[in-house]
């Protein structure tokens, strides 16, 4: 049946109609399909009826299975699932679905079910489903800690998942692969009623794998779906912010303040301006600068980032909408959601590092159809201009990352077992054909499978006579958690989003500012100021887990710098660097307005040392008073190069004993000695073998930090570390430890623990990839490795060498290293 | 393992061990501190699987630890056991009979929080804060030093609680971090004996000795 012939469609369309819209295209194909009961992916951007396309389908399937009275039809029981990433898209999206229910006379409810969600509404809800409950991925496995979930889940028709692009590629899409699995079988196995339907339908802006992006959403239904693309393309205008004389600004480490008086002119020209700042710590400097720079904006700029009051961002939401702000200095925390028609503008402050989130922050400005989307780049450092003349090459060719979906995520599995052991309990055969539908643990052995088993009602081998391991009981066969301590401490830790713990902030007086991470605080000594939500804060005391301060007039303060939010450039963007750096020192091709600009420092780097072009790989080497560096630019971006940097220092270990601290950045990295570090032009070419590349990924990753790193989320997620909540009076002290002491004891006396080795495979999967290092390996085989042996730090080696972040490498005898470090000392 | 090394506190021989104990030759003694005993228990009845063996090795060390010396007397400067009591206590209690001519002397640190009866039955004799023996005072957290007698105050004290460690630094940007006996001029901070516990970085002064455990080894530091 076509959709344009049913009730539900005219009724909708005459609606529309009414407030002067039609719909689009891709809306009455996804109508269609949902109607017909399919299932699959809508591809369309923010901010261009995406939400409705869903939506309004689900409205029109109702209308038409109740034409008569779909009106008068209430507790119908919850009938689409919406699931959403950020808690701040829910009120906005529930309003907006409001709005249409009752503008067309309908008793539908909508229900928003997140973190801030009151008790007393988490009631009602349980009494009676909203029809519709806007949820996000840690409320929707809450809901399946719940008693009796099973029965909530009888009556849906649809489960929409917006912005799935954000969720693939990280452990949250897990967390929703694996509630989709339990939604599905929960219904199986309840009496089939009369209309048994469940479609399922993703909404993503473009990435690189759309295709796979429904395939992994739609793997527990076995079904390949239908993927319908809005193809609204938008025009995309980037501009870049230039330092006047480019051979004084910064080479790195600088927050480009020093250009915030070019960005007033752009504020005060447009209407809203939305600033992107890729930490939060740079926000609050930038903020504060800006005021500084041109006072008259006070009161019509706010700072809008994840750490500030709740209240405080929804206050600065609204005023975006009705366009009462001039400017808001943002991060990420602005990256989604519903349109702020008022934006006109937009700036991007440091690079983007990756031609996706640069397009949707682009989109964040000119909404209608046909106006052009503005945005600004200001570098922070002289080089991340020819990031910016990559990106802007990279949008041209629609070159677009993909998102790959993580695989085998045992961390997140026991999340998950231990929370359906909570509510009902499980058995085990059942709930292995569903996690093995899922498209994350489609290949999960019966071993593993039997090992996670273990783990969670055994604890791991353990002394039995002595041993009081509980969690996860079995029984008559059935998995199930029954004490409530456990059960309480299990649903305080649900979820896949590791941070620091976090800390109030309040003032003495009275007033709650935002939340703060413990480690930045644990630094500072009654007295010190520092910045938090734009304001200057003297730290007076931590009482009750809550960190109490004053007003501060000191105009000096320290930025907190929260951890993480390093987001590794992509290998799109690499390439492009280098084709960059090559039209620069071949002169070929159009001029591009970046690299005019960028020629003094260019010809600087080639005086000193050299340009690399395509086909070429740089390495220097430098000496100075901190040791021997050797500096090698492969562009492929931090993840690749902290691979590449410890597979060259395991390399060169085995020549002689030798130990290095290495660092990197997205262009190149670091290999630092305290003696000189073997590689000349007639060994480099074997220590970039492809050769035996395997053995010796397995070997560096052994000797390095680098599966510690991620043992840390892991561990988290996997319920090893008891974090406690912010604000939470007594801490359970006696069962606090840290990852790193975990990491040291589970590799002494659990090598083989599934946690373990998970932080290893992570380091595999998502760093040692064999096949890129691979490729990398051969592209450099190919081309000329030139070594240069400059006399002083080079533009191109400044910001790796200033980066506080290492890591150590050696195959010297740890008596050895102490014996030399104390005659160093002397 | 390689061989304790000496160090002369007030004309009395202690060998340094590797193992994270100390020896005090001429009274036939074995000091160690922090063996948080039954902290893998009340992890795992919690539900947090951590590894048992844990345990199992720390209790077996301190066994090497007093085969090797053959010490009449054991003094444990606090935090001899983590949390409540669980049945990885009652391996100790087992333990202990086979050891049951050693004499043990605990100095109770703020983990020691069993009933008394279960210090009675494992036989070990209790000090609160703390404990003289000749030229030595054992307490467990160096903070009540400063509330001590003029006299106690004459004594060389032995402390645990702060699990020190040490961080050495080279060229090229290195640096190495280990467990440390920390021997300060009117006291000593011993390293923590499990092997299940965090550090505390210390900064030694000018005139103090650091041992740190390289792996198998106890090397002078400063």
């Amino acid at each position: 049946m076509e959709v344009q012939d049913t009730k539900g469609y005219n009724i909708i369309n005459n609606w529309l109609e009414s407030k002067g819209f039609k719909p689009f295209l891709f809306q009455q194909q996804a109508w269609q399909q949902i109607i017909a009961g399919n299932s699959g992916l809508v591809n369309a951007p923010t901010g261009c009826g995406k939400t409705f396309s869903v939506f309004l389908g689900a409205v029109i399937d109702f209308i038409n299975h109740h034409p008569d009275d779909y009106t008068n039809r209430k507790n119908n029981g919850l009938q689409l699932l919406w699931i959403t990433p950020l808690r701040a898209l829910a009120k906005d999206i529930g309003r907006a679905m409001e709005e249409v229910i009752v503008e067309l006379g309908m008793n539908w409810k909508v229900g928003i079910r997140n973190s801030d969600t009151s008790t007393s509404q988490r009631a009602s809800q349980k009494r009676q489903m909203p029809e519709v409950l806007i949820i996000t991925p840690e409320s929707l496995h809450l809901l399946l800690a719940q008693k009796g979930y099973p029965e909530i889940f009888r009556s849906l028709k649809l489960i929409a998942i917006d912005e799935w692009h954000e969720l693939l590629g990280s452990k949250r899409g897990v967390q929703v692969e694996l509630a989709i699995s339990r939604i599905i079988g929960s219904r199986q196995l309840a009496v089939t009623t009369n209309d048994s339907r469940l479609s399922i339908w993703g909404i993503s802006a473009t990435i690189g794998n759309l295709e796979e992006a429904k395939e992994v959403l739609l793997s527990p239904i076995k079904k390949v779906g239908i993927t319908i693309k809005a193809n609204l393309n938008k025009k995309i205008e980037v501009e870049s912010i230039f330092p006047d004389e480019i051979e004084k600004y910064p080479w790195a480490g600088h927050l480009g303040i020093k250009l915030a008086h070019k960005l007033i002119p752009i504020i005060q020209e447009s209407k809203t301006t939305l600033i992107f700042i890729n930490t939060r710590g740079m926000s609050e400097r930038w903020y504060q600068t800006l005021l500084d720079v041109c006072p008259e904006l006070a009161g019509s700029i706010a700072l809008h980032h994840s750490s500030i009051d709740r209240e405080m961002r929804e206050w600065i939401e609204d005023n975006l909408h009705t366009g009462n702000l001039k400017a808001v200095v943002c991060t990420a925390s602005l990256d989604l959601g519903v349109d702020f028609r008022p934006v006109e503008t937009v700036i991007q402050v440091g690079s983007p590092k990756g031609v996706a989130r640069f397009l949707q922050r682009a989109g964040r400005s000119g909404h209608s159809p046909d106006t052009v989307s503005k945005i600004y780049f200001l570098p922070t450092h002289s080089l991340e201009l020819i990031e910016a003349a990559a990106l802007k090459s990279a949008m041209q060719e629609n070159m677009i990352e993909s998102r790959p979906p993580m695989m085998l995520c045992f961390d997140v599995l026991m999340q998950y077992l231990n929370t359906i052991a909570i509510s009902d309990g499980f058995l085990p055969d059942e709930i292995y054909k569903e996690v093995a539908s899922t498209f994350c643990f489609r290949d999960i052995t019966k071993d593993e499978w039997q090992h996670i088993l273990h783990f969670i009602t055994e604890g791991g081998n353990a002394m039995q006579q002595y041993d009081e391991f509980k969690k996860v009981e079995i029984i008559d066969g059935v998995y199930k958690i029954n004490s409530r301590k456990v059960a309480m401490r299990h649903r305080m830790h649900i979820g896949t989003i590791v941070s620091d713990s976090m800390l109030k902030v309040k003032f003495m007086s009275g007033g709650y500012v935002g939340v703060i991470e413990e480690y930045f605080i644990s630094r500072l000594e009654a007295g010190d100021v520092f910045t938090l939500a734009g304001r200057n804060l003297e730290f007076l005391m931590i009482k009750d887990m809550t960190v109490l301060v004053k007003k501060s007039d000191k105009t000096k303060s320290i930025v907190p710098s929260w951890n993480g939010g390093r987001m590794p450039l992509s290998a799109n963007l690499g390439k492009k660097l280098r084709e960059m750096l090559d039209k620069s020192a071949t002169g070929n091709g159009e001029p591009i307005v970046e690299l005019e600009v960028l020629k003094p420092l260019l010809s600087l780097q080639e005086t000193l040392s050299h340009v690399p072009k395509k086909n070429e790989l740089l390495i220097e080497q430098i000496e100075t008073k901190d040791g021997f560096h050797l500096f090698v630019y492969p562009f492929e971006g931090r993840l690749v190069h902290e691979a590449m940097a410890a597979i060259l220092a395991f390399r060169i270990s085995r020549i002689q004993p030798i130990t290095f601290s290495f660092a990197m950045n997205d262009y190149g990295f670091e290999l630092l000695s305290d003696q000189p570090i073997p590689v000349d032009d007639t060994n480099v070419y074997d220590l970039f073998s492809p050769e035996d590349l395997l053995n010796d990924i397995q070997r560096s990753v052994n000797s390095t930090e680098m599966a510690k790193r991620k043992f840390r989320d892991v561990a988290v997620i996997g319920g090893l570390i008891f974090q406690g909540m912010p604000g939470e009076k007594k801490k359970a002290r006696h069962l606090q430890s840290s990852a790193s002491l975990l990491f040291k004891v589970f590799s002494e006396y659990d090598s083989g623990n599934l946690l373990l080795r998970q932080a290893y495979q992570e380091v595999m999967d998502q760093q040692m990839e064999e096949v890129r290092l691979r490729d990398m390996l051969n592209r450099v085989q190919e081309s000329n490795i030139i070594i240069t042996f400059p006399e002083k730090l080079t533009p191109f080696c400044f910001p790796i060498k200033v980066d506080s972040m290492r890591e150590d490498l050696s195959s010297e005898k740890l008596e050895d290293r102490v014996r030399k470090m104390q005659q160093q000392l002397k | 393992m390689q061989n304790p090394i000496p160090h002369i506190v007030r004309n009395n021989t202690l060998w340094l061990s590797p193992e994270r104990s100390l020896f005090w030759e001429e009274e036939n003694t074995l000091v160690i501190a922090d063996m948080h005993l039954g902290k893998t228990g009340h992890f795992r009845k919690a539900g947090i699987a951590i590894p048992q063996s844990i345990y199992k090795a720390d209790l077996q060390r301190l066994m090497s630890q007093l085969y090797l010396f053959k010490v009449d007397r054991l003094i444990i400067a606090g935090d001899f056991t983590h949390s409540v009591a669980n049945k990885e206590l009652d391996l100790f209690l087992k333990w202990r009979k086979d050891f049951s001519l050693l004499h043990i002397d605990l100095v109770k640190g703020n983990h020691d929080i069993l009933d008394d009866s279960w210090y009675m039955e494992a036989n070990i004799s209790i000090s609160i804060k703390k404990l003289a023996a000749g030229p030595f005072l054992f307490i467990h957290d160096l903070k009540i030093h400063d509330k001590l007698t003029e006299a106690e105050k004459q004594l060389y004290a032995f402390t645990g609680h702060m699990h020190p460690a040490i961080t050495i630094k080279g060229q090229g940007r290195q640096s190495l971090h280990f467990p440390c006996f920390y021997f300060a001029k009117e006291y000593c901070v011993l390293p923590a004996f499990s092997r299940f516990t965090g550090t505390f970085k210390v900064k030694p002064q000018k005139g103090e000795n650091v041992f740190a455990v390289v792996e198998d080894t106890v090397m002078q530091i400063a």
